[in-house]
């Protein structure tokens, strides 16, 4: 694999993991403190929706963004034939 | 039959399964003993994060905590799950490429043998303060349920983490804490579910605790208390921020947890076993703030205006144990519970919430033995996880780095295992007779990680520029400040800056850190090719060769 080929699976690594940082900071710290107070005029559950995110939404958020995280990198992994294989090319 | 014959029954049954997993993982080399082979499965791996990371304070405490803080509470449930999103997009995938026993085994190879040194101290420093309380919190479950004294109870915890941790280390540690796992997840939702329907007819306690919300808020203000989801009543925005970050930060650089990616498979087990340890612990931290307003709910109900003799039962039996007080100020027989501390009548302990809710709910006896079982799981796991960081330091990064290099492995398996055993002995000692600083380690424990190892880790991953000046002037600097607001703040009355409490501090910390560290990378000479290549290295599942030829 070249330097080019190198280079291009960090930088499509760094922009997932960025990608998927916004919206950690967003749902935390946008939905859950900076704005919680205009969002709590909604609901959800029953819940104000501002509320919500802080104690339900946001960790909800964290699962889903860790396994999106792991299966994106799977892809990202096999198409620069990274991927930890056995020598029968299966999976470790 | 009673509760104490119940909880006896389910103390020697969980520990009669601890026991044998135990005995059937044993190990003989070091691999096996700080690592576990790097052979753990991802889901494994992360039920046993998950029981490592949840301790007695995540069991019996957290839900108290957010019932009695409203939506302020919310710093701990997002602070101490959002930081595995950092972890698993920033530093386990790498650090399991990296492949070594410990957190110091990064630090030395990637900066210097010094900065080695400076994060083994802080190691073994941030795992003993919180093994302490850990070794505490068994005492208390022992002595509340068994009617052991604390002194019987710490001694007995001592023995069943000695047999298992120095017989299996890392390997049957682990197998042991998905065990553990097990139980405390399935003590904690059976007293949940039942409240929860109890209360509101539907079972699952996400889905009903909301539609209480406005009766709480209104019983809340009517008593004089603030809204229950009145933002910042207690912490203000910036301090909420602050707070949050740190905690963040410092879930992802806590070195007991850290530990965890190497005893992964592989890369790709690494980042799956980050998933599945968030959906375990999600699991917990989705049900405590639901068990809160429940709780907190039925607790004003029950006894908010009640004749104190009309009270129900389970509060006398908590007044026996001092987690309730009542005193009757006005004299008119009745405990008034107002939001106005001079003539506010009954205080009630937060554990409470979690401890008292199957009598609260009316369930019957075998839940609160198995909620005990529970609360042992959470602490004696979380203990064992931490050991195993101490006696790696200790044996590792101590003995075989810098002491001894040509130690065999016999050797160091020896003396990681007398590592462990003098070390849950002094955890012991410290867990009969605290210190009196033991609340306040919390902030001390987490504004340390976050403010020297989550920068010094993520700068070294990321960036190929960072050298040895650098991250051991941005960790002094990041740590200094950081345990210089702490002491002066809680130990000296110092004024807060900011209204910014001393756990939020180490958020700043970090970032201090960061920026000492880079202007002075900057201006030192960058390290050497070596090690730029290392991190190359590391930053690929599998490394992929030079060649152009090989181009698949």
């Amino acid at each position: 694999m070249d330097d080019q080929r190198r280079a291009d699976y960090w930088r499509r690594n760094l922009r997932l993991m960025l990608t998927l940082l916004i919206i950690w900071f967003v749902v935390s710290f946008g939905f859950s403190i900076f704005l919680v107070e205009t969002l709590n005029q909604f609901s959800i559950l029953g819940a104000p929706l501002g509320f919500w995110f802080a104690q339900q939404g946001s960790i909800m958020t964290f699962v889903v963004l860790i396994l999106v995280y792991a299966l994106m990198m799977d892809r990202l992994d096999d198409e620069f034939g990274v991927s930890e294989r056995d020598e029968q090319g299966e999976r470790l | 039959m009673t509760i104490l014959a119940w909880t006896w029954i389910f103390v020697v049954l969980t520990f009669g399964i601890y026991f044998t997993i135990a005995w059937r993982s044993r190990v003989s080399n070091t691999e096996e003993f700080y690592v576990a082979g790097k052979g753990i499965p991802a889901v494994a791996n992360g039920a046993a994060v998950a029981a490592d990371w949840m301790s007695a304070a995540s069991f019996i405490s957290l839900a108290g905590i957010v019932a009695f803080s409203g939506y302020d509470g919310s710093v701990f449930l997002m602070g101490w799950t959002g930081g595995y999103v950092l972890l698993a997009l920033l530093l386990a995938p790498y650090l399991r490429k990296f492949g070594k026993y410990t957190v110091p085994d990064f630090i030395g190879d990637r900066y210097s043998e010094g900065a080695r040194l400076v994060a083994a101290v802080a190691a073994i420093f941030v795992s003993f303060t919180y093994v302490a309380g850990q070794m505490r919190g068994v005492g208390i479950v022992f002595s509340r349920y068994l009617e052991l004294n604390i002194t019987a109870g710490v001694a007995v915890g001592i023995g069943v983490v000695l047999f298992y941790a120095v017989l299996g280390g890392m390997k049957g540690i682990t197998w042991v804490q998905v065990a553990q796992f097990t139980v405390l997840i399935i003590a904690y939702l059976v007293p949940a579910f039942a409240i929860s329907s109890a209360v509101s007819g539907n079972p699952i306690p996400q889905i009903s605790f909301g539609g209480l919300l406005g009766e709480l808020d209104a019983l809340q203000t009517e008593l004089g208390f603030a809204a229950y989801t009145q933002p910042f009543v207690s912490r203000t925005m910036l301090d909420m921020t602050l707070t949050t970050a740190a905690l963040m930060l410092g879930t992802a650089g806590l070195p007991h947890v850290i530990v965890r990616f190497y005893t992964a498979r592989n890369v790709r087990a690494a980042r799956y076993t980050a998933f599945w340890a968030l959906l375990f612990i999600a699991i917990l931290y989705l049900t405590a703030p639901a068990i809160g307003v429940f709780s907190k709910t039925n607790l004003i109900n029950d006894v908010s205006n009640t004749p104190i003799e009309a009270l129900p039962e389970w509060v006398g039996d908590w007044q026996d144990a001092e987690l309730i007080t009542i005193d009757d100020l006005n004299g008119d027989g009745a405990v008034q519970y107002t939001g106005d501390e001079a003539t506010n009548e009954i205080v009630v302990d937060r554990d409470i919430m979690v401890l008292a809710n199957p009598q609260i709910a009316g369930l019957p006896n075998w839940v609160v033995g198995l909620v005990a079982a529970g609360g042992l799981a959470a602490a004696l796991s979380t203990a064992a996880g931490l050991l195993i960081v101490i006696s790696s330091s200790v044996a590792h990064d101590f003995y075989y780095k810098r002491l001894r290099p040509e130690a065999t492995e016999k050797q160091q398996l020896l003396v990681g295992r007398i590592a462990m055993a003098v070390a849950v002995i002094v955890a012991g000692y410290f867990g009969i007779n605290p210190p009196g600083f033991v609340a306040q380690v919390v902030a001390f424990a987490f504004g340390l990680a976050a403010a020297s190892f989550f920068p010094a880790i993520v700068l070294g991953i990321f960036w190929k520029r960072m050298n040895s000046t650098g991250a051991v002037s941005g960790m002094v600097v990041g740590l200094s400040f950081t345990a210089f607001y702490i002491i002066m703040v809680v130990f000296n009355d110092m004024e807060r800056w900011f209204n910014i409490s001393p756990e939020g501090m180490g958020a700043v910390g970090a970032l201090l850190n960061l920026l000492v560290a880079v202007p002075v990378a900057l201006a030192t000479q960058p390290p050497p090719t070596r090690m730029q290549e290392m991190i190359e290295d590391i930053r690929y599942p599998v490394t992929p060769s030079r060649s152009g030829a090989d181009n698949a």
